[in-house]
């Protein structure tokens, strides 16, 4: 059970279409089928296709308000996913290389 | 009305009834949500609190809705700024052996950095709620680390 949830959220995500829409909802959660495909360039089909896997692996998570579906980023299987790989105690560590990257790639776009 | 701004969901394999009570008890809240725990009798239009194992609250609002063991609605508020009120809708839904629990955290003050602070939280908390359901034992590191 547990091995079939995580197989089908690593499917979702071995997919540069569905990371994308993905990121799409981190930006801005909430959004309806019509806002995404403007936003997105796939078509209406895909991103219904795509929507639909990452719903099945509860990446996406859906509210209807009236006859609006809207969709939401889930981090909550992402986050048992880190739970389970990345330990406690180097949590800090990664932060701190994490931070570290994140200044060296500043410095060099400045650069440019 | 505007849109929720943060919508989670958690397959359980648990009952309904388990899922409530792993909500709305102390001795159960207290085991997967870094040592604290949700208190009140959850009637609606009563007072409830998200208190530290010192039983200071760090949580405080009204229950507005309570319909065991299906739905709670609730306010959210620090105590020291009760102004600053969100809310927070608890949903369980039974399928086939599972439960389907969505947390929606909604209605911020425009002004507010709320919604900022539990978005943090909310993913640990779920995660471990659902640990412990399933197996006992909730995820160890606290809220907020």
């Amino acid at each position: 059970m547990i091995a079939r949830v995580l197989d089908e959220v690593f499917k979702s995500l071995a997919d540069a279409s569905r990371r994308k829409l993905l990121d799409e909802l981190h930006k801005r959660g909430g959004q309806t089928l019509g806002e995404l495909c403007q936003h997105l360039d796939m078509t209406r089909q895909a991103v219904t296709k795509h929507l639909a896997i990452l719903e099945a692996a509860n990446l996406v998570a859906t509210l209807w308000r009236g006859r609006e579906k809207l969709h939401y980023l889930n981090p909550v299987p992402l986050h048992e996913i880190y739970e389970r790989w990345i330990a406690k105690y180097e949590r800090h560590r990664l932060q701190a290389l994490s931070d570290l990257k994140k200044g060296l790639e500043q410095n060099n776009n400045a650069k440019k | 009305m505007n849109k929720p701004e943060l919508v989670y969901t958690t397959y359980i394999r648990s009952t309904p009834e388990k899922t409530w009570d792993a909500i709305t008890k102390p001795e159960f809240t207290r085991q997967y949500w870094g040592g604290n725990a949700n208190v009140s009798d959850w009637k609606q239009g009563s007072e409830w609190q998200h208190v530290t194992n010192e039983n200071e609250p760090w949580i405080t609002g009204e229950v507005v809705e309570s319909i065991p063991p299906k739905r709670l609605v609730l306010t959210w508020a620090d105590p020291d700024d009760l102004k600053d009120v969100s809310r927070v809708t608890y949903e369980i839904e039974p399928l086939e052996d599972m439960v389907r629990l969505t947390v929606t955290h909604d209605n911020f003050m425009a002004d507010s950095d709320m919604s900022g602070k539990v978005s943090k939280g909310w993913p640990h908390v779920l995660s471990s709620m659902k640990s412990f359901l399933e197996t006992g034992t909730g995820l160890k590191v606290g809220c907020g680390s």
